[in-house]
């Protein structure tokens, strides 16, 4: 390997990465504040890419089917919920809003909008549909069971995760789509070119992760968000509304999804099921950080990445494997540096 | 009240006993129409549409099951087909390790299968068992006597970490001997990888002349993607299994130039009138691009078609010797596969030969060279 050879593979590693610190932050986003191992968190972007890809095929995609079906299916659970509690018209006005009228809204604009936006509007519709499948699915399947063990949360998970790829096979067809390009020129750098689109991925991670930080570390709603995790009941006796705080996790962590899968796709072809790779490779990254820490999900996602190009160059065929194998190291450095500390999952449940 | 249900009830009875008296052709399909194969089983089910509804007088029933794009699940389905359904034929599944673990369920029940992916099987499960594509060993000869062309001396890998990508990349290595053509580089990428620099920059390291792209559908774009990102411009060719046309769409300026070889339904307009598959080719892609949409047509539903072809050659022979449902229609009907020459179907003429499941010849590839968004005939 030359230099010229290198410096290209750390570039490929570091744009994969780059992807991975944004599925890492979404998943330790909801992981801190739910406890949900959030699996379909990759789907999520597959299928904002993917809407963003049918605008451009001037199609209509199936997410705003999704989208409505949802809203119906979680207005419904939230009505028999209210109905059963006796609940004031006030309360009834909130949930028609926030399951029926909100969600729907980009879906309405969607069916309405001539078939020839302009990129940066295509885009923002894509994420603003599917901006509310986080929040509903969390209402429809995570919030009845918000108290459950961090095991159950995950299988469940999977579960879903299964669920989403069949319906965006469903919605998208089986074959792989390509967005155009935001950035087309490239930066020179003497003999190097960087790609625009692979810097405009690194600053999004790198300033996700710091304000993710701090909105964790330093604002009252993301230590509200922290503490319900921690111990829900407590939390309630501080005063904190923790049914909301799951929503909200949900909702924000959405908004990374479908943030990602919109920037991504101009450089990588996404197919219905091609979100839980790339997540499961973020999950591998946010390990590295413990699951807890921000700029270490991001540092541990680029890592990934890097390993990942050096292993396609040295042995393509067992990419995959040096790459999900890397997880034992990194869980074991973990374990032999905090010395005999119990695993954070059972401090928090104690 | 009661009168009306004694009506229905004879009504009921008699439906029952003319469905029994009239006996129907049950064909079990197996197919991956969920899960990380579905690109190609979706099409390939499209392609099943072809099957006519009725033969020689009897009804023809298609019974459709999804393996989810896993072998075992496969297994299970045949055995299912042909237990509980009590099927005469089996069609797929469609993907290669698909067929090889059902192969053996067919032959053990004695059950005839139509494949729809390329396999190599032994001759004792290539007795009940046929399959439509092309062998490697057929496909890969026009890439090679192109190579030879243009004098390539070195030829780079580069293919799918599965069973597809490794059909390939042995019909490659047991052909390009006979060329003096010497493979230099062997390197693997998952379907639904983001990215293949690695690969490339180690392939474009190794110089070689040429370069053979083992994979299929639109996963099949990324390799071209990435080397026309390296500028690469030497020779580029690809397996048949790129022929549709989301791989061009997908590809873009990147798979200009890029040759695959393929059936002659990939590029029949161009065939001379002479030859009996473009008229055949012409057909199938009218009727399925009525159903599916201008542009639709694919070489998986092409097999399909054959499929149906053969099926409508051969179930009339079969008819003639046994009553379908019985034991001696299934051997009547793997007997009238063999015995029934020159099908001529949309991918090739068929002649299944008794200790091979390929029934094709060189006359069922040609090479493509993709020009401005289509593929076009290398004479």
């Amino acid at each position: 390997m030359d230099f010229d050879i290198a410096m290209l593979i750390a570039q490929d590693g570091i744009s994969n990465g780059a992807i991975y610190a944004m599925m890492a932050l979404g998943m330790v986003l909801v992981f801190n504040s739910t406890r949900i191992i959030f699996v379909p968190f990759g789907d999520l972007a597959a299928y904002a890419a993917l809407t963003l890809g049918f605008f451009q095929l001037h199609q209509r995609p199936g997410t705003i089917w999704l989208v409505l079906v949802l809203a119906l299916i979680a207005f419904a659970v939230e009505a028999v919920e209210l109905f059963n509690r006796k609940a004031g018209r006030r309360i009834w006005r909130a949930a028609a809003l926030n399951c029926i009228v909100l969600p729907c809204l980009p879906c309405a604009l969607a069916l309405i909008a001539p078939p020839d936006l302009p990129l940066a509007a295509q885009s923002a519709l894509a994420v603003a549909i599917v901006l509310p499948i986080g929040p509903l699915l969390y209402r429809i399947i995570y919030k009845p069971v918000a108290n459950a063990s961090v095991l159950l949360l995950l299988t469940i998970s999977v579960a879903l995760h299964f669920a989403l790829s069949g319906v965006a096979l469903l919605c998208f067809g089986p074959e792989g789509l390509r967005t155009q390009a935001f950035l087309e020129n490239d930066l020179e750098l003497g003999r190097f070119t960087i790609s625009s689109q692979m810097l405009m991925m690194v600053i999004a991670a790198a300033a996700l992760s710091v304000g993710l930080y701090f909105f964790f570390d330093r604002t009252i709603p993301g230590k509200a968000l922290k503490a319900t995790a921690m111990n829900r009941n407590g939390a309630r006796l501080m005063g904190i509304r923790t049914h909301s705080a799951g929503a909200t996790a949900f909702l924000i962590a959405t908004a990374i999804a479908a943030i990602t899968g919109v920037l991504i796709s101009p450089t990588t072809t996404f197919y219905y099921d091609s979100g839980f790779m790339t997540g499961l490779k973020g999950f591998v990254g946010a390990t590295f950080g413990g699951f807890v820490g921000y700029p270490a999900a991001v540092v541990g996602a680029l890592v990934i990445g890097v390993i990942e190009s050096v292993s396609s160059f040295y042995a393509s065929a067992l990419k995959e494997v040096i790459v999900f194998a890397s997880i034992i190291p990194i869980v074991l450095l973990r374990w032999i540096a905090a010395g005999s500390a119990a695993p954070a999952d059972e401090v928090e449940e104690g | 009240m009661k009168s009306s249900h004694l009506l229905l009830g004879t009504a009921l009875a008699l439906c029952l006993a003319s469905s029994s008296a009239q006996a129907e052709i049950k064909i079990g399909v197996d197919l991956a129409l969920t899960g990380p194969n579905a690109s190609l089983g979706i099409p390939y089910r499209k392609g099943l549409d072809a099957f006519p509804k009725e033969i020689g007088g009897e009804s023809v029933t298609l019974i459709v099951l999804d393996d989810g794009s896993d072998p075992s699940t496969a297994v299970k389905n045949a055995q299912k087909l042909i237990n509980d359904d009590k099927v005469d034929l089996l069609i797929g599944p469609s993907s290669t390790p698909a067929v090889f673990a059902i192969a053996p369920v067919a032959t053990s029940s004695h059950v005839p299968q139509i494949a729809l992916s390329p396999v190599e099987l032994g001759a004792k499960e290539a007795e009940w068992v046929v399959t439509i594509p092309q062998p490697g060993s057929i496909w890969i000869q026009p890439i090679l006597k192109d190579m030879a062309k243009r004098s390539v001396k070195t030829v780079a890998f580069i293919g799918f970490s599965d069973p597809w990508g490794d059909l390939c990349f042995n019909s490659l290595r047991n052909a390009a001997a006979a060329y003096n053509i010497e493979i230099v580089a062997d390197e693997r990428y998952a379907r639904t990888d983001n990215s293949v620099t690695g690969q490339v920059l180690k392939i474009l390291s190794k110089k070689p002349d040429a370069i053979f792209v083992g994979a299929s559908g639109t996963p099949g774009a990324l390799p071209h993607l990435a080397l026309a990102e390296r500028r690469w411009k030497g020779p580029t060719y690809a397996s048949p299994a790129v022929f549709n046309k989301d791989f061009l769409r997908l590809g873009g300026a990147a798979v200009e130039n890029v040759m695959a070889a393929t059936g002659p339904v990939g590029a029949y307009e161009q065939l001379p009138d002479s030859n009996p598959i473009k008229a055949l080719s012409a057909e199938f892609t009218k009727w399925y691009e009525a159903a599916n949409g201008e542009g639709s047509a694919n070489g998986f539903a092409a097999y399909s078609y054959d499929a149906a072809k053969i099926f409508a050659k051969a179930a009339p022979l079969a008819l003639s010797r046994a009553k379908p449902g019985t034991q001696a229609f299934r051997d009547a009907f793997r007997a009238a596969l063999r015995e029934t020459k020159e099908i001529v179907g949309t991918q090739g003429v068929y002649n299944f030969k008794p200790d091979t499941a390929y029934g094709v010849d060189e006359r069922s590839v040609v090479l493509v060279k993709a020009e401005k968004g289509a593929w076009k005939l290398v004479r």
